[in-house]
């Protein structure tokens, strides 16, 4: 199979995800949103990896998924400590921080 | 012998410091201590005076170096001191005329509760002014120079609670600093060109640099001069420093200050020999000063403002001497020295005269005081006789080798300045004659003194003004004998001078001589003289010596009511220089209200402004953020695609 129509379905989930953070309110939601973009972007760097015959592109994944993971753990926390004060996890109504 | 040199100028700055900071406890020895410092510097001079009689002519300066004041690289200025012939005749008039004056002051001064300051400020006018002397290079000359200056601004305004007063002193204080820049301009140049500003090697050297440069340097010698001295043009300040304690005018006027200029003139006359140009410029303003200030001193009322202008005009013939050359320096420092010893005993005797007035100085409210007040009518009088030139007294000596030496001086311009300074003699005759007759003749015109502030020791009898009628009484010993020694130094200074030519003598290894070619004979010369001396008195007894003097001035010609206004001086400067000078200021603040503060102000408005239209991108939602990111992200792809198509 040609590895370029992996490609395309990277640019096809990163857009997934990317209209996802920008559309919708909900935390969790826009917070899968980012973590399908990255898994797009980790997807088309396996498959540079192999059009190339090179290593990097994987390891790059790997440290991906480990950022990723790290990024999960902080960011439901604080999804969670602001839907425990506000009741929502609305990203629009967490919009103090403004002059 | 030369390590004493020092203490010239370190009793006086000793009285000074000790009167300023001693505070209340020596208000009453105070006068004491000042007066006897004053005095030991005049011994010391003294025995410094003896001592150089005893070596030969060319052999007589000394010098004492004390430390090196400012040593960088090239630049090197001493404290050290030269005491030459020259220097040594102005420490012997600084000193002796000023121990008189502080004898005087003790009298003058006695019920003015701020004697103890004033005798503080008048040693340091005296260390000022020796220092002035016998510094060995201009940059002391220079420290001296605004230590005068400094000292004159203290005394004139000493009754600082006079709003005139404070002005005067303001107003002298400011014409000395356009003098004292052209001085320090003078030094700049001096360094520039010689590398140096000690005397010996400037002074040396200065037939070496061109004519051009010594020019510049003289042209701002006299500038200086001008304004220490009192010189047109500027010479406004002069008349009004009279707000300031009689004592005080018969320091400025006689021993100190105004003889500066024609000091600074002679001492740099090396200069001056190179600089035909510059010495143009100086005898121009000497001879327009000495007819300037005589017109003046013909039209004032005022005791001390018709002596001041007869300063001026005295000045005025010092400066034109100096100017002329190695003919003239001699007798410009001669006259000097004589005009030291008649016009400080004129001051003194118009103070006494004012202390016996209830300090009016107005002198048609004088008149006939010459039986109440008999010593102080000898001793003016004698004075008077010296300065208008009676033969045998110090002012003929004196004035008449002036004369000469301007016919001297050759061509057009030695009949021109022969003829300005004979026009002068005539004027100083008059004026002077008319103050004689109108403060020591005629009937009285005294006046009741319209507010007795200062009420005197005895009981008025009431008069019909109001006022008190003043008492004429002759002065306390402590006055008049300051005036007795100064009456006999202007009968005998001139002759004494003359005698043999010892003063030529004595002053030629400094200054140096030469006789012009005359195209009068001295005879001529002092036959002239006389015939306008007869002719300035003979006016002035026409006019006010046989009709009786009104008390209230008349109105005058054009003349004398602009003379009045010392010839529209201070119109004139008001006109030419103080109004476009406020001008330029008002000008000046508004560019920078306008321009400088626009810029600054404009640009922060602007910032403030852009700012506070940015800052309404920043909405909070994390939304709106993410999709700038977007988009900024976007850009810089497509950024970088383009560049790489292209």
């Amino acid at each position: 199979m040609n590895p370029v129509n992996y490609l395309y379905l990277a640019a096809l989930l990163f857009s997934i995800g990317a209209a996802g953070v920008l559309i919708r309110r909900n935390a969790i939601v826009v917070f899968m949103c980012v973590e399908l973009m990255l898994n797009a972007c980790n997807l088309a760097f396996v498959t540079f990896s192999r059009m190339h015959g090179n290593l990097d592109g994987q390891i790059i994944a790997f440290f991906t998924m480990v950022v990723a993971a790290a990024e999960v753990v902080v960011g439901l926390a604080i999804i969670v400590m602001i839907f425990r004060s506000r009741h929502s996890a609305s990203v629009d109504d967490a919009s103090l921080m403004k002059l | 012998m030369e390590n004493i040199i020092g203490l010239l100028v370190a009793l006086p700055l000793l009285g000074a410091a000790v009167l300023l900071c001693g505070g209340r406890r020596l208000d009453r020895t105070g006068h004491w201590l000042g007066t006897i410092l004053a005095a030991s510097s005049f011994v010391v001079g003294a025995v410094l005076f003896a001592d150089m009689l005893g070596r030969s002519g060319d052999d007589r300066t000394l010098h004492q170096f004390l430390f090196s004041w400012i040593p960088v690289g090239g630049f090197r200025a001493d404290v050290a001191f030269q005491l030459d012939q020259l220097s040594m005749t102005f420490v012997l008039l600084i000193t002796g005329v000023g121990t008189l004056i502080h004898i005087y002051s003790i009298g003058y001064m006695e019920h003015d509760e701020r004697r103890r300051r004033f005798f503080g400020y008048l040693n340091l006018f005296l260390a000022a002014m020796v220092l002035l002397v016998i510094a060995d290079n201009y940059l002391l000359l220079y420290v001296g120079w605004e230590g005068v200056g400094l000292a004159s601004y203290l005394l004139i305004g000493f009754w600082q609670h006079k709003p005139s007063a404070a002005t005067a002193a303001k107003k002298a204080f400011i014409v000395n600093r356009v003098g004292d820049m052209g001085l320090s301009i003078a030094i700049m140049l001096m360094f520039t060109t010689f590398g140096t500003f000690a005397f010996g090697p400037v002074l040396k050297s200065a037939g070496d640099a061109s004519e051009g440069t010594l020019t510049a340097i003289g042209l701002m010698l006299l500038l200086a001069a001008c304004g220490k001295s009192a010189q047109v043009p500027l010479q406004s300040w002069l008349g009004d420093a009279m707000e300031g304690p009689t004592p005080v005018s018969a320091l400025i006027h006689a021993a100190t200050m105004v003889t500066a200029g024609v000091y600074l003139i002679t001492r740099s006359g090396a200069i001056f020999n190179g600089a035909p140009d510059a010495q143009l410029a100086v005898v121009t303003v000497g001879a327009v000063t000495l007819l300037f200030g005589a017109i003046v001193g013909c039209a004032k009322d005022d005791i001390k403002k018709a002596l001041a202008g007869s300063t001026m005009s005295q000045i005025g013939y010092m400066i034109l001497a100096a100017g002329l050359g190695p003919i003239g320096y001699v007798f410009a420092i001669m006259h000097l020295v004589t005009h030291g010893f008649f016009k400080a005993g004129l001051f003194l005797g118009a103070g006494s005269v004012m202390h016996g007035m209830n300090d009016e100085v107005d002198m048609r409210k004088f008149g006939g005081l010459r039986k109440y007040m008999p010593i102080t009518y000898v001793t003016f009088g004698l004075g008077y006789l010296a300065i208008i030139g009676f033969p045998g007294l110090s002012g003929f000596w004196s004035k008449d080798k002036i004369i000469e030496a301007a016919f001297a001086k050759g061509g057009t311009e030695g009949w021109i300045l022969g003829a300005a300074a004979l026009l002068g003699a005539a004027i100083t005759a008059y004026y002077m004659t008319r103050v004689m007759l109108l403060t020591f003749f005629g009937e009285k015109r005294w006046q009741p003194t319209p507010s007795p502030d200062e009420p005197s020791a005895e009981p008025a009898a009431d008069s019909a003004g109001g006022g008190e009628m003043p008492h004429p009484h002759e002065s306390p010993k402590s006055m008049t004998v300051p005036m007795i020694v100064l009456a006999f130094g202007s009968v005998f200074a001139g002759g004494l001078f003359s005698l043999n030519d010892s003063f030529l003598h004595w002053l030629e290894p400094v200054t140096g001589h030469s006789h012009g070619h005359s195209p009068l004979s001295a005879l001529t010369v002092t036959l002239a003289t006389m015939a306008v001396l007869v002719v300035g008195v003979a006016i002035a007894w026409a006019q006010y010596g046989r009709k009786p003097v009104p008390v209230t001035a008349p109105r005058g010609s054009l003349l004398t009511r602009a003379a009045r206004r010392d010839l529209l001086q201070d119109d004139f400067n008001h006109v030419a220089l103080v109004t476009p000078g406020q001008y330029l200021t008002r000008g000046l603040v508004y560019l920078d209200h306008s321009v400088v503060d626009g810029v600054v102000n404009g640009t922060a408005a602007a910032f403030g402004g852009l700012s506070g239209r940015m800052r309404k991108l920043q909405n909070g939602y994390a939304r709106s953020y993410a999709v700038s990111m977007f988009g900024g992200a976007a850009i810089l792809i497509a950024a970088t695609l383009l560049m790489r198509a292209v």
